[in-house]
């Protein structure tokens, strides 16, 4: 018995997707849209808290802002509240900057046992590591870019 | 030697291997499930009172261990070798508590497929005179294996809809060459291959391990010259809701209809429990649905004849990452009344 | 007004996240890679900009708004540094992000324990 030359099935590939149970892409979508949504606006009530009543220069809200939501963001990780959101709003509480600060702390937090070392310390960065590479590394491209345009006179 | 084995790595063992005692030890999920009552020990918690998740994983192996022992009337003594193997790297659970109990062990990795490699290995031991009273085990902790293979607890992703729990729990069985008073007795066992039809997605390990599950349960009818229906239950490890469909289709075009006797311990264990989507995985999870259920309705002879094979997906993080396909693997025990 | 635009353009941003993950299985990391980069390179195109003024958090609260601040503090940092502003201008506009994902993520992770739940 050899069930490859038994079965005649080309595309395992295809079929298993074909069979698969479908995820809701339009209910997913709604609730990414709604959490996302309502964090961002949290943010924008930050923002403006430290605008009108702070009175803080612009670079300063945009810093003030980012502490506040990545450390809520790290508090609700800690809590155990944070990946019961994202179950319910998928893409809506991991694009956010809340989610950003999610990834990194579960990932530091879950290899606390190894010590805090190459525990903890390693592993704050297994998610931030790869962001700020490509975040950094592709500012610095865009920067060079733009460096040469001005030497050309072009920007 | 002759006729012991089979073309395809269908073994009929010479002398009866009987099942001598069994013990099952869950977390608290598994607990809620419909089959609670047929685990001998359930832990309050998760981490049951160690220090580390893996702590705990070896504090479920070893119950499940000595429950077995106990179970089989024996003390740990009597014992000539223990084999198992669980999911973490390098199987330390399986070593540390080969370590406390102080054994002749052999360790073995099979993925989720452990308890049915450990069953067939003993079995084969046993029949070649090779020991008298072997202890068969295989763990698995969902925290333990989630972050070795998946995501961080705490991380706030969604699963996907194929996306299979690990069993928090142990399955120990005592396998002896004495008649005894044992009522369930192995005749033959079917050891798989690696069948790889090319799955690559580590959220789809029933897709993965359907195909191994087929060519093992097929082999085994063939080479015994049954058919499905000649067994009470066919039960398979962990290929989940979704696998079992898949399994049932593929086998339904090789010919076969399994659809009547087929039952899945990973969609056993969670049934009706809304949480757990496609169900369970993991080396626990027929372990413990082995020698908490299955063997009980051997002994109390609701069943007369049934397979057990256990499946297991033969990846790693680093070949997952490397896209590399997903191995199954599927091992069939075939298990009696007598 | 403020609110209305930051929700319906922060919505819309992590929607297009989700229909990434929904049909393509990406896991968060390579998610989260993308947008950061997805922002630099919209921000270096001229065409986050507008967004982030008309959504104010809506644009800068997801990911991307990380990419945002990251070439905009390059540009900046160019027209007063010239070359070396190429290598000072990110990190240092992204510098209280950065710093308290790092603080706050060492000492919840110091505080805590991980739980497994239902």
């Amino acid at each position: 018995m050899n069930i490859r030359e038994q079965l005649n099935i080309g595309n395992y590939n295809a079929y298993v997707k074909k069979e698969m149970p479908k995820s809701k892409v339009f209910s997913e979508c709604i609730r990414a849209f709604f959490v996302g949504g309502l964090i961002c606006t949290l943010g924008q009530a930050i923002r403006n808290f430290a605008q009108y009543t702070l009175e803080l220069s612009e670079n300063e809200v945009s810093a003030f802002t980012s502490i506040i939501l990545i450390f809520l963001g790290a508090l609700l990780t800690g809590l155990g509240v944070y990946d019961i959101i994202g179950n319910f709003a998928g893409a809506g509480s991991i694009i956010p900057i809340t989610g950003f600060s999610n990834s990194v702390v579960s990932s530091a937090l879950e290899f606390k046992a190894e010590g805090y070392i190459v525990g903890v310390g390693a592993k704050l960065f297994t998610v931030a590591g790869p962001v700020l590479v490509y975040g950094i590394s592709s500012s610095i491209v865009v920067g060079l870019i733009y460096y040469l345009l001005k030497l050309l006179g072009m920007a | 030697m002759g006729g012991k084995i089979l073309p395809e790595g269908t073994m009929i063992l010479e002398n009866p291997v009987y099942i001598r005692g069994k013990g099952s030890a869950v977390g608290q999920e598994e607990a809620k499930g419909p089959l609670s009552d047929y685990f001998d020990i359930k832990a309050d918690n998760a981490k049951w009172g160690e220090k580390s998740f893996e702590f705990a994983e070896k504090k479920f192996f070893m119950s499940a261990c000595k429950k077995a022992v106990e179970d089989a009337g024996l003390s740990l003594n009597d014992i000539d070798l223990l084999l198992g193997g669980d999911l973490l790297n390098q199987i330390i659970t399986a070593s540390y508590s080969a370590r406390d109990l102080g054994l002749p062990f052999l360790g073995l990795y099979g993925a989720c497929s452990g308890m049915a490699q450990a069953l067939a290995t003993g079995s084969m031991l046993i029949d070649g005179g090779f020991g008298n009273n072997i202890l068969c085990a295989a763990s698995s902790h969902y925290a333990t294996a989630e972050r070795q293979f998946r995501s961080p607890l705490e991380l706030g992703t969604p699963k996907p809809p194929t996306g299979q729990d690990t069993v928090t729990g142990a399955g120990a069985t005592v396998i002896s060459s004495e008649k005894g008073n044992n009522k369930v007795v192995i005749r033959a066992l079917t050891i798989g291959r690696c069948v790889d039809f090319g799955i690559t997605d580590a959220n789809n390990m029933g897709a993965a391990m359907a195909p191994s599950a087929v060519q093992s349960i097929l082999t085994h009818l063939q080479n015994r010259g049954k058919n499905p229906l000649d067994y009470d239950a066919v039960f398979t490890g962990d290929l989940g809701m979704f696998g079992s469909k898949l399994m049932i289709d593929l086998a339904q075009k090789c010919g076969v209809d399994l659809s009547e006797v087929h039952h899945d311990c990973g969609s056993m264990i969670y049934e009706g429990m809304k949480s757990k989507r496609c169900g369970a995985s993991g080396c626990g999870c027929c372990a413990v649905v082995l020698n908490g259920y299955i063997l009980r309705q051997l002994e109390q002879g609701n069943y007369r004849r049934i397979l057990f094979t256990a499946t297991g997906a033969m990846m790693s993080t680093t070949s997952v990452q490397q896209g590399e396909s997903i191995p199954g693997i599927a091992h069939v025990i075939e298990m009696e009344r007598v | 007004m403020d609110y209305i635009k930051a929700f319906a353009v922060g919505g819309i941003i992590c929607v297009i996240g989700q229909i990434l993950i929904s049909l393509t299985n990406m896991t968060p990391a390579r998610i989260l890679v993308m947008f950061v980069t997805g922002g630099v390179i919209l921000t270096a195109l001229g065409i986050y900009e507008p967004i982030v003024e008309f959504g104010g958090a809506g644009a800068t609260v997801p990911l991307t708004g990380f990419g945002y601040s990251l070439a905009q503090g390059v540009f900046k940092a160019v027209d007063e540094h010239g070359l070396l502003g190429i290598f000072i201008g990110g990190v240092t506009a992204t510098a209280a992000g950065i710093a308290a994902t790092i603080f706050f993520g060492y000492l919840v992770s110091i505080i805590f324990q991980p739980k497994v739940k239902k």
